[in-house]
């Protein structure tokens, strides 16, 4: 399979996530520009971390606008694999292709550690080679990280397992203690209802060796590889689609 | 014309910097603060010269960009 990172102005996981992609999991990565106005044949594009734009007006406000995501969103609307990494995830609430939006933190501060992380929905491409259950530690790290949706949207969220991972505490469970930003319902990373666009605060790109940080992340990387490799698009046999959702 | 448009969080989404601004305000003596709510403001110069064609265009651009209606409102002032 082919992966595509794109580069906003201001983005800096990008190179960690194609080192990831090629030299870790032996991947066909392509770099793509945010002024393209196509994928190069990428089935899975991931927006990377950073701070597109300095994070002007709101994070992920700009970069919702640059061309590469058109073709962006066509590709998501065709089923095909779209994942937004921290500021990736900004930048797809901000194009409507995730449901909510992040806020600056609860506690206003800019936070950099090891977070654990619970695996909620094995169901997903992105999240097929986790145990339901399981914990995760992924670095996170940002400053806008307070995920929010209203009730009738938190509700859908919620009863569609869309929610693949909440932050936990040490033991495991969610509870406010182990939440590090204040986001809703401890949520760190979501689907869209058809399961084909997922988006996470946490990195897992730089969680994919055991000498930097652990190899967790990788589970969510080997999860599309597999999805793609049984030829699921997201859009065939997601049991919850809901035509609404995209 | 020009636009003056303010942009604020929405009612019932937690507002982490007016929370912060309330209790430092607490701090300085203004004990009877409460509800401080942070937003932003816009100020833009259109081209149009019809009121109705600036209103339209102002209001678009508040939807498309300049607030995210999931947790911010706005309103604006136009003026010649």
């Amino acid at each position: 399979m082919r992966w595509g990172v794109v580069t906003f102005p201001g983005s800096n996981d990008d190179h960690d996530t194609q080192y990831l992609l090629d030299h870790v999991l032996g991947q066909d990565v392509v770099a793509l520009w945010h002024k393209d106005r196509e994928l190069q044949g990428a089935d899975c594009v991931i927006l990377p971390g950073g701070f597109s734009y300095g994070d002007y007006l709101r994070c992920g406000a700009v970069a919702r606008f640059s061309p590469i995501m058109e073709p962006i969103i066509e590709h998501a609307r065709a089923g095909g694999f779209v994942w937004g990494i921290c500021n990736g995830f900004q930048i797809l609430c901000e194009s409507g292709l995730l449901p909510g939006a992040l806020l600056r933190n609860r506690d206003l501060r800019f936070i950099c550690r090891p977070q654990r992380l619970r695996v909620e929905e094995t169901g997903t491409p992105f999240s097929n080679q986790c145990r339901s259950g399981e914990i995760l530690t992924l670095p996170i790290k940002h400053g806008d990280g307070f995920y929010i949706a209203d009730p009738v949207t938190l509700e859908q969220i919620e009863s569609n397992r869309q929610v693949v991972l909440r932050y936990v505490d040490a033991s495991g469970r969610v509870t406010a203690d182990g939440n590090p930003n204040g986001s809703i319902n401890n949520i760190a990373g979501i689907t869209n209802a058809r399961r084909n666009v997922f988006g996470l605060m946490p990195h897992p790109e730089h969680a994919g060796e055991k000498g930097l940080g652990g190899e967790d992340g990788l589970k969510l990387f080997r999860s599309v590889m597999t999805a793609h490799a049984e030829g699921a698009l997201g859009s065939a046999g997601a049991p919850t689609a809901v035509a609404s959702g995209l | 014309m020009r636009a003056r448009v303010f942009i604020t969080p929405k009612q019932g989404v937690l507002d982490p910097q007016g929370k912060a601004v309330e209790h430092s305000l607490h701090s300085l003596g203004f004990k009877d603060v409460h509800d401080v709510r942070i937003g932003k403001y816009v100020e833009l110069v259109l081209e149009a010269t019809d009121r109705q064609g600036a209103e339209q265009q102002t209001d678009e651009m508040c939807r498309k960009l300049l607030a995210n209606g999931v947790i911010e409102d706005y309103r604006f002032e136009l003026t010649e």
